[in-house]
């Protein structure tokens, strides 16, 4: 998707090591992951393997048992109060359910990172908010709804507008396809791989859509039990040489992956 | 040893929830207190917990002081004692059932609505949404429903002893045939600071009470649909234990 290097610069974004464990379950177990300066960074994998737990590590909603997460460069794994703060107005994020707002009208929703997080006036807010929402194909009607009366496809342009409304250097897709029907993933898919292209921004998006992860991505990464087990360009993972990769990008039952299913 | 261990057990557990409540309560105080504030937010808490509860507190009151009135009058009239009977609502009221009845009715309604909002709000991920956009979920959600909280039962309570006072006056004046007069006098004169303002402090206590439990309970709420349900039953049953438990507690302290 972009014409950056992978390895040109500091990585925009670096895992060394990062363990999670909840309980006696450990959920990441040592991963390590370099997410260069305007790339797009696609990792698939099943139900359950740790996507939402590595991208809430680097967020800072989950703290790491061990290991180092850097954003720029700069250690962010244990940092908190007002370094936290200065590094969040770098991230932008959509979430798998929209995670939209209730209580407030759809340009409140895109506007509030800008209204609560860099303080702007609310009407310089609105304009910038009908902005983001054309960015996404929404006219300026949706922008007084509730969240509530829209539908899931546009709750998730609404989500996208939201994400890319404080122009971030580095956005997260978390599962942004489910859910939808096919048009309006590649719809969705689309947008991403515009607002992305546009804002020159970083990206790293989870997802167990092949379809999406093709389309939106420079590189792709599969974890499993943990662990990041192959990451190679998007155009190498037909032929990665990996019988986990292979099973999961083919969808098949059989193979090294085994589901925990219980019949009977 | 499995019953020491039992109870081993379950006092490590409340001392670990006490201690998650502790750590809840000092993180929600301190961002009281820290810029940046949200005066939008907080009025319409304000509006919310108090404007709002008028009409569920003015009728239990309403009704209290009539019953009150009633029930004091066929027990003092058999000792020809009726006539203590506006002191009687007067300082029942102010100190007593007014603050905690109006305690009650707010945590059924708005320590619930609070519960149940944030629970949602962090089930869908919509807590973790504001730390995305910069925003701390303890300042953006939790500090305004605290000092609402507080602000606001005092208002509520204020009001909720006016009216009551005046439910017995109605039941004494028009059922029981009472002077007006020597009624008003009597209601007045027995009457101390003391009374008005012990009940206000018991108050405030009981509003961040009934705040802190619905946005605990709320902010830690796991799960779908039953999670949340969980969090609003636990909000409303806690708050309403621990209003009885204070109000005890500031009895002893201003009365004893």
């Amino acid at each position: 998707m972009s014409t950056v290097s992978p390895h040109s610069a500091t990585p925009k974004i670096e895992l060394i090591g990062v363990k999670k464990a909840f309980g006696p379950k450990k959920v990441l177990d040592g991963v390590d992951l370099s997410v260069a300066k305007g790339e797009s960074f696609v990792i698939i994998g099943g139900s359950g393997t740790g996507k939402s737990v590595m991208l809430k590590s680097i967020l800072g909603l989950l703290r790491p048992d061990a290991g180092t997460i850097k954003v720029d460069g700069e250690e962010t794994t244990h940092i908190g109060g007002r370094a936290r703060d200065r590094v969040m107005t770098k991230f932008g994020m959509l979430f798998q359910g929209g995670a939209l707002f209730d209580s407030l009208p759809v340009w409140q929703n895109v506007a509030f990172g800008l209204i609560q997080g860099q303080g702007m006036k609310r009407s310089q807010a609105r304009d910038i908010a009908i902005e983001k929402l054309a960015a996404v194909g929404l006219g300026p009607d949706v922008a007084n709804l509730s969240p509530a009366e829209l539908s899931g496809g546009m709750q998730k342009r609404v989500g996208l507008a939201r994400a890319i409304a404080t122009t971030p250097e580095i956005i997260f897709f978390d599962e942004p396809t489910t859910g939808l029907d096919p048009i309006m993933a590649d719809v969705i898919n689309d947008l991403i791989v515009k607002c992305v292209r546009d804002l020159g921004a970083t990206a790293l998006t989870i997802t167990h859509d092949m379809a999406s992860a093709r389309k939106i991505s420079d590189r792709i990464g599969m974890l499993y039990q943990g662990k990041l087990i192959w990451q190679g360009p998007t155009s190498a993972i037909d032929d990665s040489g990996n019988a986990y990769v292979e099973q999961f990008i083919h969808g098949r039952a059989e193979g090294p992956i085994q589901m925990q299913v219980k019949l009977g | 040893m499995g019953f020491l261990s039992g109870i081993g057990r379950a006092t490590l557990v409340f001392l670990a929830a006490t201690g998650r409540l502790a750590l809840f309560t000092a993180r929600g105080l301190s961002h009281c207190v820290r810029p940046p504030f949200y005066p939008r937010l907080l009025v319409q808490q304000m509006r919310e917990i108090g404007y709002n509860s008028l009409p569920v507190v003015g009728l239990t009151a309403l009704f209290t002081g009539m019953v009150l009135a009633l029930q004091s009058y066929t027990g003092f009239a058999r000792f020809n004692a009726s006539s203590a009977i506006a002191t009687v609502v007067v300082l029942s009221i102010t100190r007593e059932l007014g603050p905690v009845m109006a305690g009650l009715m707010v945590a059924g309604r708005v320590g619930a609505a609070m519960a149940a909002e944030i629970g949602t709000m962090r089930v869908t991920e919509q807590v973790d949404a504001l730390t995305t956009l910069s925003t701390n979920p303890f300042k953006y959600l939790v500090a305004p429903r605290l000092l609402a909280g507080t602000l606001m039962l005092p208002c509520l309570v204020l009001v909720a002893d006016i009216i009551g006072v005046f439910g017995g006056y109605v039941v004494s004046i028009y059922r029981l045939g009472f002077n007006p007069s020597a009624y008003l006098t009597s209601t007045a004169q027995y009457l101390q600071t003391i009374d008005v303002v012990s009940g206000l402090v018991k108050a405030a206590a009981f509003g961040f009470i009934i705040a802190l439990m619905g946005c605990y309970n709320g902010y830690h709420s796991k799960g779908g649909a039953q999670g949340v349900g969980a969090a609003t039953t636990h909000a409303v049953v806690s708050a309403s234990i621990m209003i009885l438990m204070i109000n005890y507690l500031l009895t002893g302290l201003f009365f004893s």
